[in-house]
């Protein structure tokens, strides 16, 4: 069992990061982005969880530490 | 009784010593290193959260910090009325443990910035600035990468009615909201500030007007 977490910043907090990367595609001429934005990926191994239990541990860690409510959303896939 | 300071250190606090000198060899008062593992504040009148990069700022700055066995205890001070400052890092560890509210994210130019600043104080709210004066000018220096201060509108119009904005920055470095350096809380016990106090309170360093801060919490005590 495993947990997939993706982490972003939410609407309108600066992202520099993204904002800098998208004009660095535009510049060497890809074309058709609207904007990016760069975010974290967290992966989470469990073992003899039912599905449950570990969207149940991924959703509190989420809540309790990976994620500051005040910046960022999270969403998250449990993969059996 | 002598007042007594303790000056928190997590694995990666950088400016602890900086800030025992200064509060030890500079104003005479006795100060403490308290690491992070231990549980107990009750010996100290005061407590400073040095700058740094506490945890390598891994996850997000201030995060893992937030949850040290001493943070119990700064959380408990702080509703005791204790002062409580942090500085930099520790400001950023404040916001995680949410004594104070909002974020602080990359610098708007997402470097690391490094140089002196000029702050204006704001407010006489704060134990840290009771003693100051409304438009007084500081020079001090800053060293972060993320102090670009974040908030929603309530959370902003909230510091703005309360008075709680103690420092702006003159001319805004990192993109803070309202060019916001420094906060408190409600009781005005708690600081964070992103400008480093103790890095300018002897003439050999270039300004002394982080005295002033230390003097305003010394006064209040």
């Amino acid at each position: 069992m495993k947990a997939k977490v993706y982490i972003k910043y939410k609407e309108g907090i600066l992202d520099p990061q993204g904002k800098v990367t998208s004009n660095a595609l535009k510049s060497i001429g890809v074309k058709g982005i609207d904007s990016l934005t760069i975010g974290k990926y967290i992966e989470i191994d469990f073992d003899n969880l039912t599905k449950e239990e570990a969207d149940k541990i991924t959703n509190e860690s989420c809540k309790k530490l990976l994620v500051n409510p005040n910046t960022q959303t999270y969403t998250y896939k449990i993969i059996s | 009784m002598k007042t007594k300071i303790a000056v928190i250190v997590f694995p990666g606090s950088n400016c602890d010593h900086d800030a025992y000198y200064v509060l030890n060899k500079v104003f005479g008062v006795d100060v403490g290193f308290v690491w992070h593992k231990e549980t107990n504040l009750d010996d100290y009148d005061a407590v400073l959260i040095p700058g740094g990069f506490s945890y390598g700022d891994y996850l997000r700055t201030g995060a893992i910090a937030r949850f040290s066995p001493i943070m119990e205890s700064v959380i408990q001070s702080s509703k005791n009325g204790k002062p409580i400052i942090g500085i930099c890092n520790g400001f950023q560890i404040l916001l995680e443990c949410e004594l104070l509210p909002g974020a602080l994210i990359n610098n708007s130019e997402i470097k690391f910035l490094s140089k002196s600043v000029t702050l204006e104080v704001i407010s006489k709210k704060s134990i840290f600035s009771n003693k100051l004066d409304i438009g007084e000018k500081m020079k001090m220096p800053i060293a972060h990468r993320q102090g670009n201060y974040i908030a929603d509108k309530n959370v902003l119009n909230d510091l703005t009615d309360q008075d709680r904005i103690i420092f702006k920055y003159n001319q805004n470095p990192n993109g803070s909201m309202l060019d916001i350096a420094g906060i408190c809380n409600e009781k005005g016990n708690v600081l964070g500030m992103m400008p480093h106090p103790e890095r300018a309170c002897e003439n050999i360093l270039g300004s002394i007007d982080g005295r002033r801060i230390f003097e305003s919490m010394l006064g209040s005590m």
